[in-house]
């Protein structure tokens, strides 16, 4: 995803093949959604304030989705209502919204090629367990380690989660 | 069945390194041939990378699936969302030549090509289909006598389109497995309801999605089993190390053990629980260990 037309997410919505337009309003998915019942978040209004403006993307709701998919089974028009809610976050990432928690997972995985990394804890369980310290990943091969970071840098991940500023 | 890869992602090998070996003595018990997938990242996680960026997302992934296609053996996950993020990404660039050409353009720096020449299998499809319950039934040599609440997870059977294993709202194939283990599989209200880990929600917003995994939990203890099986470590870390942060934030106790699939099928293949790591949760319940001492 680039960088977000400023006046019309749902056209870039469209254009990642993810339509909202045909949206009725019905509700079916805040209904639907397990993180709505306790964090407030409410999927119809997502949908809504997607087509018509920006301020989508300083919309706290966008964090509190868990991807579940429930929304996306059952929405009677079909449309692709958790990709698109992903495809609106990485347009807000792109314009420097990221919540810090989430900076730091992105750090995590730039520096060790894993979201969560191995701990002393773990290496000692897993010696109780007759099996290596360090398992079969990245975490075993820094020629492994080098190659993902290569990557994030073909990417601009690093810079992306750098610089971004809510 | 193809030869497979074991992909390990980031939570089974360094958060509970159990599964990792449940997963082994199953799959050798099984006679299934597998390697490991050595030099494997981060899936990348799918409701977080693949939500920032999806050229990273299709990178990383990518790159975990050149490795497999390097050694001619089909993906096979044990997570919901490694499964959900390499299945989709495999997807993706298997049908958009224009995605694969840009992927491709990564990968390159690194002397890696996607061809696109593999599947990406999830522990429960693949036992699910080959060798099936019936064959796993007859290869238990200690039935269990327990009652289970099973917990699919998301991302194993949603999106359902893209996953064909039929009907994400009420589905059976998980509960024949467990219940060839001799384990009942007690039905509860919101049984297909998420963790609350997903999408970057417990990283994030903890207090929110250990309220979404309460409301689990209280159906689960209402549902009076021995413990919850899942098929994800991110769903096994939530509900284990939730269960934990819920007990130190308010007070309640609910102390229901979790156990991963591979962990219940390796009981009753006769493995004993300090041998599949059950004794390392963070949740300890010595009742239960007990019971599965004393059911021998």
């Amino acid at each position: 995803m680039t960088k977000s037309n400023k006046s019309n997410i749902s056209d870039a919505l469209k254009d990642a093949g993810l339509p909202i337009l045909t949206c009725m309003q019905c509700g079916t998915c805040s209904g639907s959604c397990p993180s709505g019942r306790y964090t407030g978040m409410i999927t119809r209004k997502i949908v809504r304030k997607a087509r018509v403006s920006t301020d989508v993307l300083h919309d706290p709701d966008l964090w509190m989705c868990t991807t579940c998919y429930t929304c996306q089974e059952r929405c009677p028009r079909e449309i692709k209502i958790t990709d698109a809610i992903l495809a609106i976050r990485a347009i807000a990432v792109h314009e420097g919204i990221m919540l810090p928690e989430h900076r730091k997972v992105s750090q995590l995985v730039l520096e060790h090629g894993h979201a969560v990394p191995i701990n002393d804890m773990v290496k000692e369980k897993r010696e109780r367990l007759g099996m290596e310290a360090l398992p079969e990943t990245v975490h075993k091969y820094p020629d492994a380690l080098r190659d993902v970071q290569t990557l994030l840098e073909s990417c601009g991940f690093d810079k992306l989660v750098a610089g971004a500023q809510e | 069945m193809n030869k497979l890869s074991l992909y390990l992602g980031c939570i089974t090998p360094n958060r509970y390194p159990g599964i990792e070996k449940a997963t082994k003595l199953c799959l050798e018990r099984l006679e299934i041939d597998y390697a490991d997938l050595s030099g494997a990242s981060c899936c990348p996680a799918p409701g977080v990378f693949r939500s920032f960026d999806k050229a990273t997302w299709l990178a990383l992934a990518s790159r975990n699936i050149v490795l497999s296609e390097e050694m001619e053996r089909d993906v096979l996950t044990i997570c919901n969302g490694c499964y959900g993020s390499l299945v989709d990404a495999n997807n993706e660039l298997k049908g958009d030549p224009a995605l694969k050409k840009s992927t491709n353009a990564h990968l390159e720096k690194i002397g890696k090509k996607f061809k696109g020449t593999v599947a990406v299998r999830h522990i429960i499809e693949l036992l699910y289909d080959d060798p099936g319950p019936e064959k796993i039934e007859e290869m238990v040599v200690h039935p269990l006598d327990l009652k289970v609440a099973l917990h699919y997870g998301c991302h194993l059977v949603k999106p359902s389109k893209e996953r064909e294993l039929g009907s994400a709202e009420c589905p059976r194939f998980f509960d024949e497995l467990v219940e060839a283990t001799g384990a009942e599989s007690v039905n509860y209200p919101d049984k297909m309801a998420c963790c609350g880990a997903g999408g970057g929600v417990r990283s994030a917003l903890l207090d929110k999605s250990l309220e979404m995994l309460e409301h689990k939990l209280s159906r689960i203890r209402d549902a009076d089993v021995d413990c919850i099986v899942n098929a994800c470590p991110f769903c096994h870390l939530q509900f284990d190390g939730g269960q934990v942060e819920i007990e130190e934030k308010r007070g309640i106790k609910y102390n229901i053990p979790v156990l991963h699939y591979s962990q219940l099928l390796g009981l009753a293949f006769g493995y004993l629980p300090e041998e599949l790591g059950i004794d390392l949760n963070l949740v300890t319940n010595e009742e239960f260990l007990l019971k599965l001492k004393g059911d021998r």
